[in-house]
């Protein structure tokens, strides 16, 4: 019985790390990219954890493993949240189809803003009837 | 059912290989520093992986202890890079 469900665990966990990879190849832009290879890769490598801890069923292990596993749920996030500052100061592109950067502006040193200060990139037409209309 | 156990082990570490073979994609082709950087963090996460299902396919448990330093080491790669970038000033446009 343990057996099977630390192979459930593997399956599951592989099937995850394999959505994480197809993510980083198919995404157009880095944050989305950050986003399948954080959350998707976190929970990928936590439920193979998992199944060593079920397989081998000793205390020790089971120890290591969610030892592991929480350092990779602490440091995931900080990484991706350091990585992303880091790329936006650096002025990596965003997706051209993105709607709302509630950054811009405001967390540029002079070269992020080319000569539209501050204004949100455009929108499509459907908050068009609100600011024309007064 | 051990045999099963043994298979799921050698399948997770073939998906395992394509998942790092897509990560590496990533680092080849990525347009800009901060995609390398995350294809490398990805491949960090996946070795972990890597050496977890290897001690189960060998029954070698003390390899968890790989594991764990990998993922430390990998975490301080990731932040040293990223300070790096935010450090080296505008990027060339």
């Amino acid at each position: 019985m343990s057996d099977l469900i630390a192979a459930l665990a593997l399956w599951t966990g592989a099937f995850f790390l394999i959505v994480s990879g197809l993510g980083a190849v198919r995404f157009p832009d880095l944050f989305m990219r950050m986003h399948a290879g954080t959350k998707a890769g976190t929970l990928g490598a936590g439920l193979i954890l998992l199944g060593a801890a079920v397989e081998f069923g000793s205390v020790g292990v089971a120890t290591k493993a969610s030892l592991t596993f929480a350092f990779l749920l602490l440091t995931a996030p900080v990484a991706a949240h350091v990585l992303g500052r880091a790329a936006y100061y650096d002025g990596t592109e965003i997706w051209e189809r993105t709607r709302s950067d509630a950054l811009r502006g405001k967390y540029d040193h002079g070269w992020r803003s080319d000569g539209d200060d501050g204004a949100s990139p455009p929108r499509p037409s459907a908050a068009g009837p609100n600011d024309g209309g007064g | 059912m051990a045999a099963f156990l043994a298979f799921s082990a050698q399948a997770a570490l073939l998906a395992v290989a394509v998942a790092v073979f897509m990560a590496f994609y990533r680092i080849a082709r990525g347009p800009s520093l901060p995609d390398r950087v995350m294809g490398l963090d990805m491949i960090g996460l996946m070795s972990v992986s890597v050496v977890a299902l290897v001690a189960i396919a060998t029954g070698q448990e003390v390899l968890l202890d790989a594991a764990l330093a990998m993922a430390l080491v990998s975490f301080l790669g990731t932040v040293a890079f990223s300070r790096f970038i935010e450090r080296r000033g505008r990027r060339k446009e």
